[in-house]
């Protein structure tokens, strides 16, 4: 089973967010996300104050096997991204969670925080390929 | 969905496992890189029993081969292997093969899973005008060990000499078949045994240190190692001429199949080529991005990815023979990038070929 953390928030297209206070949150993806994946060798990364609607592609995760979109989770503007990912991609599979992040997100006023999962049901949403 | 003999012995090594071509196979056991690098610096292995072997016998064995594959089969020793493609009248790619010569009347072919209905149809199909019968070797299994030390790691497993056995030659008892053939740019062996036989020789491999590779690894080899994958690289929509692989095509003589188109393409002018390409910029190089040039030239990239030997993207494409090589772009998510062409292959006996 992969680790799904309970103080964490998720989209079922397998982004996690973690509050960080006054509105901006922590945006990378699940551990799941980066075993599907396989090893992860490029990112590319949101642009910094770039504003994204909910679910617009703001960035690309590439593996060995395939790319994949970074959908923004919830509409708001970037305030900062890892760069760290730039040279060292495998983060995303070594700390999804940590030193994996992604992108930090203030939250538009309009954001819609009720259309996230819980840990519990993000757990459920994985179980059947997990 | 086929599994091969191994099937269970992948769950239990810890395989991620995918549809190939209607076969359950390993695509990993964990990470694709870690067993890249295996086979470079080391020895891992492959099961390739999803493979379709099949055996050519008959006094008219030779001349039938002769007729079917456009590399030239007379010119093989005893026990040697050669590589060919199988080309239908149009001069278009119906499969790639290795062909080992077992005797003057006898050859064992190894042709690819995804094509195994449409080749043996073909086969059937051909060689009705000789004096010689073709039969599928279905209940065999096939395991590809690869990497420098491959060989010194098989040898005290199998009863069989390898000593004598140079690359590109097979040897071969009643219990087993060892080809010193592969798909990655090593030294190593293929080795075709009965499938009660299988799973005790992969199990000993283990035993032995050899890593268990999957599917994704083999495709980063042999990308690294310019082999051409059918149905990416190659198709029956293209010649061998067109794709990279005018050295594997017998150039005295056109009695094989295609010849003769080939001749036409020949005479007529050949409009496309096969090149490598490095991306000089961030991204990785996928199957199916466009290409183009300064001077309206275009191609497309028939294998492309992440190279973890010279950590570079890295890709194969057929592209208009007059491309620019100076100013090759290619389009990923509506960016142009600049791409540097350079010979293959990219990667040999463990080491980068790309010069800096």
């Amino acid at each position: 089973m992969s680790y799904v953390p309970d103080n964490l928030k998720y989209t079922a297209s397998h982004e996690w967010l973690e509050d960080l206070g006054n509105g901006v949150y922590r945006v990378g993806i699940t551990e799941f996300a980066q075993s599907q994946l396989g090893d992860i060798v490029f990112v590319e990364l949101p642009e910094v104050d770039e504003s994204y609607a909910q679910e617009d592609e703001c960035g690309v995760v590439e593996s060995v096997k395939t790319a994949s979109d970074i959908f923004c989770p919830l509409v708001g503007t970037v305030t900062a991204v890892n760069e760290a990912l730039e040279d060292t991609p495998e983060l995303l599979n070594d700390s999804p969670y940590d030193d994996g992040w992604i992108f930090e997100l203030e939250l538009g006023d309009d954001a819609d925080i009720e259309s996230l999962m819980s840990a519990e049901d993000y757990r459920e949403s994985i179980a059947d390929e997990d | 969905m086929k599994k091969t003999i191994l099937n269970q012995a992948h769950h239990q090594a810890g395989a991620k496992m995918v549809d190939f071509g209607g076969w359950e196979m390993p695509i990993n056991y964990g990470s694709q890189i870690d067993e890249h690098h295996a086979v470079r610096q080391n020895v891992g292995m492959f099961d390739v029993s999803h493979m379709t072997v099949i055996d050519v016998e008959g006094p008219e064995a030779t001349d039938f081969l002769y007729q079917l594959l456009a590399n030239d089969v007379k010119k093989m020793e005893l026990n040697q292997a050669m590589y060919s493609t199988m080309l239908n009248h149009d001069g278009g790619v119906i499969d790639d093969l290795i062909t080992y010569k077992i005797t003057d009347q006898s050859y064992r072919v190894v042709v690819n899973a995804a094509t195994r209905e449409k080749d043996l149809a073909w086969i059937e199909k051909e060689i009705v005008e000789f004096d010689a019968f073709m039969k599928e070797q279905a209940d065999t299994a096939m395991i590809a060990v690869q990497g420098p030390k491959a060989i010194e790691t098989l040898q005290p497993l199998i009863d069989l000499d390898l000593s004598e056995t140079k690359r590109f030659y097979a040897a071969y008892n009643d219990d087993m078949f060892v080809g010193r053939t592969g798909y990655t740019g090593e030294d190593g062996v293929e080795i075709i045994v009965p499938e009660a036989a299988a799973e005790d020789l992969w199990n000993q491999l283990i035993e032995s240190g050899v890593q268990p590779c999957g599917l994704g690894a083999r495709d980063t080899l042999r990308l690294e190692a310019g082999m051409h994958l059918y149905g990416q690289d190659m198709d029956e929509n293209i010649t061998p001429l067109e794709c990279g692989l005018a050295w594997t095509v017998r150039k005295d003589n056109d009695e094989f199949n295609g010849a003769e188109a080939l001749a036409a393409l020949r005479e007529n002018g050949i409009e496309k080529k096969l090149i490598g390409l490095i991306l000089e910029g961030r991204g990785i190089l996928r199957h199916d991005q466009p290409l183009s040039d300064d001077q309206d030239h275009q191609g497309v990239i028939t294998s492309g990815g992440y190279s973890p030997t010279t950590e570079k993207a890295i890709a194969m494409a057929v592209v208009d023979k007059d491309m620019d090589k100076a100013s090759v772009q290619v389009q990923i998510r509506n960016k142009s990038l600049p791409c540097r062409v350079v010979k293959l292959p990219f990667v040999r006996n463990g080491k980068s070929l790309i010069e800096e």
